[in-house]
């Protein structure tokens, strides 16, 4: 029999326990606590914003954030869809179907015990099993990186007035980037004040239908003063920062500068004959949460 | 831009004084209704044992603890946290909220849409904004749950709050034809071609 880890070197082992306690401290953590680049985006919107309405806005929300921590309570009531990103680095052993049931468990358990609000329903009988489970939720994203002997769990949960803020369109290429553009200006539009802003909006561009929109949920749940690793994507993300907040939606829809922390790009490569670009929005409540695991322990952090 | 605190239920003549831009701090009694609750109500001719007439509604689905039946929690539960959901998506229920159920004020995020305008006018009504995603905030402002009804709809149910100085609240629709997200959306829509220019799209 072949050992997959490598000679001499114990690989890193998780249990699903392990797994499952971190997924529900992960969901209650995220609903509580906002990242310190969310927290530093408020801070720079505040600076900036020259509406007064606006600003009066955004000094609530950023009360509110003080409120939570202080009381213990959650930022927001929407518990949202709970997402989970797993990143399993080299040399890591784990049971890939323990660890998804470990997550599920985890996240009924967050439910219960805390408890929170189930807001996941049968999308036809529309039935609330009152666990924030249903079919195929949690969603669980499982991918694999360089790190040596690391396993990352993340968790977003994804509030649903931003993620009905969701488009896609398959362009073709003679629509350019002038209709790419166009396209997530029009989003912005579209969305309003629905969407909670100020938003992170995250814009998919190229690949497939499902992998556009994937891009688009990868690049509206990035921390801010994050960049697109792909120099185009980067540009295209400065630009269209600064075009959807020249539009004056501002905070809620009532106006103002700050309708957008940042415009967020994510690309993949794509057909000749195709140009698809797709829109998700992260809300100002851009929560997050995750445990590192390696062999020193578990990190809990953004 | 006044400053108007109304101890609920409320008649007619005190929600035609409100203008948008004025701010309103709301007492004593709540109601929380969402997606569910209206589409049972109004779709499937459910109804409620509750009255509304005079009352505000706000547009919530809260996170809530089961507890004793006792003094202040007649309800069997007690808040963890309340907070509001985009209004947009009710749209279409507002006019028989007021029409059927008597409301008169609704409370929410995002704003609704012409219809709903037209019902504030010609039923006496009026939108107040709360600013979404400070639920931790919003809490804070209400003292208990006093009753619930359609509980099989649960989280969606028909919440009956108790508040105490609930708001500021913005006026951002009101019963003279006035909304703030129509004026914000007309100026946002002059402003799309500069947005593209500056994108080098024409």
């Amino acid at each position: 029999m072949t050992l997959i880890s490598r000679a001499g070197v114990e690989p890193l082992r998780i249990a699903p326990d392990a797994i499952e306690e971190a997924a529900k401290l992960l969901y209650i953590r995220a609903l509580k606590v906002l990242p310190d680049d969310v927290k530093a985006g408020f801070a720079r919107l505040d600076a900036s914003e020259s509406d007064g309405t606006a600003k009066a806005i955004l000094a609530t929300m950023i009360e509110n954030i003080g409120v939570a921590e202080r009381t213990d309570n959650l930022l927001c009531q929407d518990t949202g869809i709970p997402i989970f990103r797993v990143l399993i680095g080299r040399n890591v052993e784990v049971d890939g179907f323990a660890l998804k049931q470990a997550i599920r468990r985890g996240t009924e358990r967050a439910t219960r015990e805390h408890p929170l609000r189930s807001s996941v329903v049968h999308p036809i009988t529309r039935r609330n099993d009152q666990t924030s489970c249903g079919l195929h939720v949690p969603v669980i994203d499982i991918d694999f990186t360089a790190a040596e002997r690391e396993l990352r769990l993340e968790m977003i949960p994804k509030g649903s007035g931003s993620e009905n803020g969701s488009f896609l369109q398959m362009l073709i290429p003679a629509d350019g980037m002038a209709g790419v553009k166009r396209f997530v200006i029009d989003a912005a539009m579209k969305a309003g004040g629905k969407v909670c802003p100020p938003v992170i909006m995250g814009v998919g561009v190229g690949g497939t239908s499902d992998l556009c929109m994937h891009l688009a949920k990868v690049a509206a749940t990035r921390p801010l003063g994050s960049a697109c690793a792909d120099a185009e994507g980067a540009a295209l993300e400065a630009a269209l920062t600064e075009a959807v907040n020249s539009l004056g939606i501002g905070p809620q829809g009532l106006g103002g500068d700050s309708t957008a922390f940042a415009v967020h790009v994510e690309v993949a490569a794509t057909h000749i004959t195709m140009n698809p670009v797709a829109v998700n929005i992260q809300c100002h409540s851009a929560r997050r949460a995750s445990a590192t695991f390696t062999p020193d322990g578990v990190a809990i952090g953004f | 831009m006044t400053h108007h605190v109304l101890h609920m239920p409320c008649d007619e003549a005190a929600i035609r004084a409100l203008r948008v831009g004025d701010h309103v701090t709301l007492q004593d009694t709540l109601f929380g209704i969402r997606d569910a609750t209206q589409i049972h109500m109004f779709d499937h001719g459910r109804r409620t044992r509750m009255d509304l007439r005079g009352h505000a509604v706000i547009h919530t689905a809260p996170n809530v603890r089961k507890v004793d039946k006792r003094g202040t929690n007649d309800s069997g539960y007690e808040a963890v946290c309340i907070g509001t959901t985009t209004s947009d998506r009710m749209e279409r229920f507002t006019r028989p909220l007021l029409e059927r159920e008597g409301v008169r004020i609704v409370i929410g995020k995002g704003g609704l849409r012409d219809d709903s305008l037209r019902a504030f006018a010609d039923l006496g009504g009026v939108y107040l904004a709360i600013i979404g995603g400070t639920a931790a905030l919003e809490t804070t402002w209400i003292e208990a749950i006093e009753d619930v009804d359609l509980d099989d709809l649960h989280p969606e149910s028909l919440w009956k709050f108790r508040i105490r100085d609930f708001g500021p609240l913005l006026v951002a629709m009101d019963s003279h034809g006035g909304s703030l997200y129509a004026e914000v959306q007309a100026k946002v829509a002059d402003r799309r071609a500069a947005a593209l220019a500056k994108l080098g799209v024409v």
